[in-house]
């Protein structure tokens, strides 16, 4: 077990694309971090820089009390889990447990115990003789989560390990991920791009944009406080409103109408500057009377809940509403921020 | 569910395969089979054998398998097929489609396929012009004129010259089978730290299996019926390149004894069957 550090981490592609722009990350001991991002973010060359599968063009890499920036992958020590989890066909379960063991020149006997006691740990001791292609996609993740951790890895590395399964398992997948890294409190690295996988295995996450890291926080902070606009509009099932607005004295003008300086910001605007004014759909609630007044155009079910748009001006405005409070197509109603929730961005940053 | 999913009756399906039926029965199996026949008889090109065959039995096998210059020919083409087909061909091919990358690896790849597609009359030219002795350009290259490789080394000769002339199979199909391993499953191994034969043991010829198979058949099989060794030394020296392909040639048309010639060749389709079986069967076991 250690933690990872990256300092000045920079990966330029031959040809010139920057995936990785000097990057400085510290994750403890033990900690599950996340890697978030949309596609091209350079989240999973991140991974597989950490893991050693592409070289760094600059910076370093620390996992415990070593320098492992010029290192093979095999010299480490991390493990990893690949996005098709990556089991040689022409093994059986308990090879493919006990590979790296091999590679490390562990006496036969000594593997096959090894490779039976993780097996257990995972359910598997029943598919211990079949081959990966006679197994389902879950035993499947679950066998390349058996040889990671047959390992004894310093720290495991998991891209996007949920997203070849179907969504009902996932959420049992995601689960079962958090409770064994828990458990054997591992340093783990997971890249996804799924942000509710993010917020709700991860005990820290960064999003990342452009080689980037635009946000690091534990998955409260960044739901709750995201501390620009790309995070603020890439995290959250729905999207945050974010409205352009101006400062007038301690109001806001947002949209044509006037709401109350957040308690975030307060004491921190100067008259007349322009912001964007932002506020999660959940932390507004629908009225008859409020700050900022519009039409209904659409209500649309989240199941336990309606997400509401609201015509404000010539913005639009999203509320959710919890169900049996829908309002009706076009009536005219009101959207009220949560004080200690709403933020404010000037020049794309948090105030 | 129906087995005639078409709907066309037996007799209409019939029509379909009849026109491939045909065409291989006139010009594979009859004449196959017309060997056989010859090869139980004593008919020669000329004279009173020609005219009118005898049955003989299986004399002409018997004399086959105890004549000494069938069994160093035989011997000859083992070493012509490991060496220039497997050893040559196959681990050559597959060497350059691991190594080469990019730009040089298109450009070798021209090379190799030139060598492929010329006539083998053309290349054998070449050869000859590439190793003779007093003016070959492989002497002068070594400044050694007078050195006689087709008569000093004729089976070094036709292994090198067979290599070279059939790689670029080899190289192209391993090229395709090497693009076809799972990215992550030699990353994989890295991780756990395999070297570089753990990983070509572990994740690429497991994944290659059945392309090597498919490769060392057939390279196999045309190696050991090929002709070509016969237009650079025509089995010389003193049979010292004498494979079966030319030991045929030589005792059937140059001697003109068709029936002994049938019977050998025979032998050979016979040992062509084995090499085949041999081989389907290891692709077919469960890996």
């Amino acid at each position: 077990m250690a933690a990872i550090e990256l300092r000045g981490l920079t990966k330029v592609y031959p040809g010139g694309v920057t995936a990785l722009d000097s990057l400085d990350l510290v994750i403890p001991d033990g900690e599950f971090f996340a890697l978030l991002g949309p596609s091209g973010c350079g989240k999973t060359t991140l991974l597989r820089t950490i893991a050693g599968l592409e070289t760094a063009t600059a910076g370093s890499i620390r996992i415990g009390d070593r320098d492992v920036t010029g290192l093979q992958p095999g010299a480490r020590d991390v493990a990893m889990v690949f996005q098709d989890y990556a089991l040689f066909p022409h093994m059986d379960v308990t090879d493919n447990i006990a590979y790296p063991l091999r590679i490390k020149k562990v006496a036969r006997a000594v593997r096959a115990q090894k490779a039976r006691e993780v097996g257990e740990r995972l359910g598997l001791e029943k598919l211990m003789d079949r081959r990966p292609g006679q197994l389902s996609g879950g035993q499947q993740q679950r066998v390349a989560l058996a040889r990671v951790m047959a390992t004894q890895a310093q720290a495991f590395l998991f891209d996007e390990p949920l997203s070849n399964l179907d969504a009902r398992l996932r959420l049992e997948a995601r689960t079962f991920l958090k409770k064994l890294q828990r458990e054997l409190g591992v340093t783990t690295v997971f890249v996804t791009h799924d942000q509710a996988e993010a917020l709700a295995m991860a005990d820290r996450m960064a999003v990342m944009e452009n080689g980037h890291i635009r946000q690091i926080g534990t998955p409260a902070e960044v739901f709750q406080r995201p501390a620009n606009t790309f995070v603020a509009s890439f995290i959250g099932s729905t999207p945050m409103n974010l409205l352009d607005g101006v400062v007038r004295g301690d109001t806001l003008e947002v949209a044509g109408c006037r709401v109350p300086v957040p308690e975030t910001a307060a004491g921190r605007l100067a008259d007349g500057e322009k912001i964007v004014y932002g506020v999660r759909p959940e932390y507004l609630s629908y009225a008859a009377e409020g700050p900022i007044a519009g039409k209904v155009v659409l209500v649309e079910s989240l199941g336990a809940s309606y997400l509401v748009t609201l015509e404000v001006g010539e913005d639009l405005v999203q509320v959710t509403v919890p169900e049996g409070r829908e309002p009706e197509l076009g009536e005219a109603g009101c959207a009220v921020p949560r004080p200690d929730r709403a933020l404010v961005y000037r020049d794309g940053e948090l105030v | 569910m129906s087995t005639d999913a078409a709907g066309l009756g037996r007799v209409r399906a019939s029509a379909f395969v009849a026109p491939a039926l045909i065409l291989i029965a006139v010009f594979l199996v009859f004449p196959a089979l017309w060997v056989v026949l010859l090869g139980v008889t004593n008919y020669r090109l000329t004279g009173l054998a020609a005219a009118d065959p005898e049955f003989v039995g299986l004399d002409n096998f018997v004399s086959a398998l105890t004549d000494g210059r069938f069994l160093d020919s035989t011997w000859l083409t083992v070493q012509f097929v490991l060496g220039s087909a497997v050893i040559g061909q196959a681990i050559l091919g597959f060497t350059l489609a691991k190594v080469l990358h990019g730009r040089v690896k298109r450009f070798v790849e021209g090379l190799v396929i030139l060598a492929w597609i010329l006539p083998s009359a053309v290349v054998s030219f070449l050869w000859i012009a590439l190793l003779d002795r007093d003016s070959g350009t492989l002497n002068t290259l070594l400044g050694i004129p007078g050195f006689p490789w087709l008569l000093d080394h004729p089976m070094l000769s036709i292994i090198v010259f067979n290599t070279w002339r059939g790689t670029a199979f080899s190289m192209m199909l391993y090229g395709a089978a090497l693009g076809n391993v799972p990215p992550s499953h030699l990353e994989s191994a890295r991780l756990a730290g395999a070297n570089g034969w753990q990983q070509l043991r572990d994740v690429i010829f497991p994944h290659i299996r059945g392309h090597i198979l498919t490769n060392l058949l057939l390279i196999s099989l045309w190696t050991f019926n090929d002709f070509t060794p016969f237009l650079l030394t025509a089995g010389g020296p003193d049979g010292k390149s004498e494979i079966l392909a030319v030991h045929v040639y030589k005792v059937a048309l140059q001697g003109g004894e068709l029936g002994y010639g049938a019977a050998v060749s025979t032998v050979i389709l016979l040992i062509n069957l084995v090499v085949a079986v041999f081989y389907l069967r290891l692709l077919r076991e469960q890996r």
